[in-house]
């Protein structure tokens, strides 16, 4: 399978190891992701909060460039492109005049023919794979599925792929790795996106509530599938420490990290030693006797 | 000749702004065959009727067009005053020169000549219309109630008081519907069951009334005044004529975890039992699905329990009793099924609608919904009315009351407001006050409509006396932590966020039809909305007849109604049953379809396009009585008028009375096209 690949500032930066871990898992998937050419910023914190038409043009841009490399759809790993680049679409779709304006800013022929997947989506749609690849499964693991804000919501864009309120797809693609799913509350509570920065009090107040109850309901680790929230539950768990709003150390993982660890994959391959909170007791309870710095190598590259 | 009398009405200022009446008048005395055109500022008033009167008297009139507003407004009053002068009323029409022609144009010289061209055509068509008369149908004075609520109860009182058999069909085991589950009733805070129960037995005992409880509508044939319905009466595995209601089955069957549907799943029952102690008929009824003796039948196994059987000393339980299906004439229906509460979980009315995922879809334990807390508030409820939650019996100090879930919500596909929920909200925190003294209640609600006698004061009462803590905004989303509901909200008028903790949450979730409405209504062919209650045949001015002659409307089938609702429409369609019962024989409007038998070849197209199902199978017998042609036959009793057969018939064999080819023609060649 072939799919487009979008992906963004984040994986090429601020979560490299979501990036590396994904394209690390791809190949044991039988997927083939190509990037779109050229790509540029998808609008996302900024953008919309600025001007309306330039959060549907640059991610239009993006889509352009995507169908005339006649990609059918576009994976976007991170929650906030894949937000963005889905509304566009969706807004587009239902709205000529708009789409014509947009067209004329690109000077392309765009014709929105894009449709935009986020990394649940595709990773659902192959879970039996990942069952059946999961040489090294995480048994015992148990994980805490984080959502956020933008992975499910609103409906409209994401088309459905998985209840808003309630959903289950990183749950499934968990079990499927071998991990044990918990049942806990805040898995689409809001961890202070954007505001990492500008109010760091409210990112730590909000990110730590998630913790916390992660931890209560027996949670060895925090999955996302989302640079932002990974960086604010990452990141942002000392200063959480320093002002007494959280204790402890919470490993958070990528998905893909989760996928990649149960096929067997080098911990290094996969940036497990690229968190701020150590995942070596995440390691300790797989299988595989790995460590974060990839010393220790539990299966080959997939 | 004809003789036709044109009278152009002014209707004050609705037509003569617009139109030239008097130039109207004098435009139609040149068409052939008038003899007589005036215009008037009223026709409708009295001179102005006396004046068509003396001109049917002094000029001879063989038809009178009234140039004025739509036939639906006055038609009426105008073939009355023809009738008064002595000309048959079907040779008066009316020509609709207000809603066809003033009331939508501005240029006063372009609709004055469209005002005498309608007035034209239908003096051309009068030309043709022919003297009819009224058609009689015999009455079967009994009327069929759907539905042992109170809308029901109280309709089939008010007609068997009101000297007619009722014959009372009630779903379940007992009557008493919805109202026999509530505690106490706002606005008055009076119980329930004491008001209720004496009209339960009131039907039982009444002699005119027939009630087949647990019994259902399986079909109905026919029309106004002649209504022919079967009615199954379902298995109860016991014999009325045989117990005395003294409960010894009820005590020793053994399978006692049941949950109870009068308790909505709050309380137990047995799989035989009796719904609740003052039901009516006091009779027990075997749950087939949850007996244990039906359980091992229907796995082909012997049986094994027959405890019940055993402690009857009446021997009046029969495990082989079978449904029976009765038929009964009846010439009105009244329906009234009543409601069912929505349900916040994954299964929805329509596919296309979630639940309230953000309140877990119905999953946690202490959140329960107003029929149910009507239950545990009920002095004969699980609790025996103390205030005590599901999940650990415990007594709730903090309770949140949510109103409108799942109504005034397009997305839940409930658009509607369910209008009883703000005043039983507000009855709910003051129950909770009196028996909870160190309790709180917090309400969120959108809007307070306490729109009715007594119920802006009731609803004050809670807020101002009863300590409720009133908040306007909605809940967006609930999750259990521990034993604690937690909440987040936003307070709309503080403009704020709000979290807050509670140890019971009450929903008060909206009024849908009941289930199988559709069925039934497809049965009785009346229609029904997309939310599936009954529509009514107009909004105002008939609001307890459906738009299928014979049958009416009461209660919460036709919209969310409250009991002083209920009951008001339950009398209301008493008096329209007892108003068509009134005669032996019923007068119908002459303007039916008629199918000529020598050209009708019998295709039954007719058939199918009748909304009405007028149209029947004829025989046509040769003279040694052999049937030689099955011709199509319209039913005068059923048929509307509403002349799509006539527009079907291949043969043109189907002709409407007052609306026939020719006069349809003449009106159009008036037109000059």
């Amino acid at each position: 399978m072939k799919i487009g690949y979008f992906p963004g500032c984040s994986l090429h930066g601020l979560s490299r190891e979501y990036e590396e871990s994904l394209k690390a898992i791809v190949a044991g998937l039988d997927t083939e992701l190509v990037e779109v050419d050229d790509w540029s910023c998808c609008g996302a914190s900024s953008a919309h909060g600025a001007s309306h038409l330039l959060a549907v043009t640059l991610p239009a841009r993006n889509l352009a460039i995507a169908e005339e490399q006649g990609l059918p759809e576009v994976l976007a790993p991170c929650a906030a492109c894949y937000a963005r680049l889905a509304s566009a679409r969706h807004e587009i779709e239902g709205d000529a005049k708009l789409a014509d304006h947009v067209n004329r800013i690109l000077v392309r022929d765009f014709k929105n023919t894009v449709k935009v997947r986020s990394i649940l989506e595709v990773l659902k749609g192959q879970v039996a794979t990942i069952k059946a690849k999961a040489t090294n499964p995480l048994k015992d693991l148990k994980v805490a599925c984080y959502y956020g804000c933008l992975l499910v919501r609103p409906v409209e864009v994401t088309g459905g792929y998985d209840d808003p309120e309630d959903p289950s797809s990183m749950e499934d693609i968990c079990k499927a790795a071998g991990a044990v799913p918990v049942k806990w509350n805040r898995r689409l509570d809001c961890c202070g996106g954007g505001m990492s920065m500008s109010r760091t009090g409210s990112v730590v107040r909000l990110s730590a509530a998630i913790l916390k109850d992660a931890k209560a309901a027996g949670a060895d680790a925090v999955v996302v599938a989302c640079p932002m929230c990974h960086s604010n539950l990452d990141f942002r768990q000392k200063a959480m420490q320093q002002r007494g709003a959280w204790e402890g150390d919470m490993p958070v993982l990528f998905l893909t990290q989760v996928v990649g660890l149960s096929m067997g994959i080098d911990p290094k391959t996969l940036g497990m030693g690229r968190h701020f909170v150590s995942t070596d007791s995440v390691m300790a309870r797989t299988a595989g006797t790995g460590t974060g710095s990839g010393t220790a190598v539990a299966g080959e590259v997939g | 000749m004809a003789r036709i009398g044109v009278f152009v009405c002014h209707c004050g200022e609705n037509i003569g702004r617009t139109v030239d009446c008097h130039a109207v008048a004098e435009g139609c005395k040149d068409v052939p065959g008038v003899v007589h055109s005036v215009d008037y500022k009223y026709m409708c008033s009295d001179p102005g009727q006396q004046m068509v009167k003396k001109a049917i008297e002094e000029k001879g009139l063989t038809g009178v067009v009234v140039a004025a507003c739509s036939p639906h407004m006055h038609e009426k009053t105008f073939r009355r005053a023809a009738a008064g002068a002595g000309l048959n009323a079907f040779l008066c029409e009316m020509a609709n020169v207000r809603e066809h022609c003033s009331w939508i144009h501005e240029d006063r010289e372009k609709a004055t000549v469209k005002a005498v061209d309608i007035t034209r055509t239908i003096v051309e068509k009068v030309k043709h219309n022919v003297p009819l008369s009224t058609i009689r149908i015999p009455v079967t004075r009994r009327a069929l109630v759907i539905g042992g609520g109170i809308a029901g109860i109280q309709a089939a009182l008010d007609i068997a008081d009101g000297g007619r058999e009722v014959i009372l069909v009630e779903k379940g085991p007992s009557i008493g519907g919805h109202m026999s589950q509530l505690s106490e009733t706002f606005p008055t805070l009076d119980c329930s069951q004491c008001i209720l129960t004496p009209r339960m037995v009131e039907v039982y005992q009444h002699p005119r009334i027939k009630l087949y409880a647990y019994s259902e509508v399986e079909s109905v044939e026919g029309y106004i005044g002649n209504f022919k319905v079967t009615v199954r009466r379902k298995a109860r595995s016991v014999d009325e004529s045989k117990c005395n209601g003294c409960g010894a089955c009820t005590q020793v069957c053994p399978n006692k975890k049941i949950p109870s549907e009068f308790d909505c799943g709050l309380g137990k029952r047995t799989a035989i039992y009796v719904p609740f102690p003052q039901a009516v008929p006091n009779l027990p009824t075997v749950d087939r699905n949850k007996c244990l003796l039906f359980m091992n039948r229907a796995k082909g196994r012997p049986d094994t329990c027959k405890k019940c059987a055993e402690a009857c000393e009446k021997g009046a339980i029969d495990f082989d009793q079978q449904d029976r299906l009765i038929t009964e004439d009846v010439g009105a229906i009244v329906v009234a099924t009543g409601y069912q509460l929505y349900t916040i979980g994954k299964d929805q009315p329509k596919d296309n609608l979630k639940g309230y995922g953000e309140y877990g879809y119905g999953t946690i334990p202490d959140v329960i919904d107003g029929l149910q807390f009507e239950r545990l508030a009920s002095a004969s409820g699980p609790t025996s009315g103390k205030i005590l939650r599901p999940s650990d019996g415990k007594v709730p100090k903090r309770i949140v009351f949510l109103q409108c879930i799942g109504s005034r919500d397009p997305q839940k596909g409930m658009e509607y407001c369910s209008k009883i929920c703000c005043m039983y909200v507000a009855k709910h925190t003051m129950l909770y006050h009196h028996k909870v003294h160190d309790g709180k209640a917090t309400v969120f609600y959108m809007d307070i409509r306490a729109a009715g006698k007594g119920y802006e004061e009731f609803s004050r009462r809670a807020i101002e006396e009863e300590g409720a803590q009133y908040i306007r905004g909605r809940v967006s989303r609930m999750w259990r932590e521990g034993d604690v509901i937690k909440i987040l909200g936003f307070d709309t008028l503080e403009g704020e966020p709000i979290a807050m903790d509670a140890d019971m949450v009450v929903l008060a979730t909206a009024m849908r039809p009941q289930p199988g409405i559709d069925v039934l209504a497809q049965k009785l062919s009346v229609s029904y909305d997309q939310h599936g209650f009954i529509n009514e045949a107009h909004p105002k001015l008939r609001p307890v007849e459906t738009n299928t002659a014979g049958i009416y409307v009461a209660g919460a089938c036709q919209a969310p109604r409250d009991i002083p609702d209920a009951v008001a429409m339950a009398s209301a369609t008493a008096s329209k049953v007892l108003g068509l019962f009134a005669n032996e024989m019923l007068e119908r409007e002459p303007t039916v379809a008629r199918v000529d038998e020598a050209t009708c070849a019998g295709c039954f197209h007719c058939e199918r396009v009748c909304a009405y199902g007028a149209v029947e199978h004829k025989d046509i017998k040769d003279r040694a009585g052999n049937v030689v042609r099955v011709i199509a036959y319209v039913n005068p009793g059923v048929c509307q008028g509403c002349g799509t057969c006539e527009a079907t018939c291949p043969s043109k064999s189907v002709e409407l009375a007052g609306f026939t080819d020719e006069q349809i023609w003449s009106e159009i060649q008036a037109l000059g096209v």
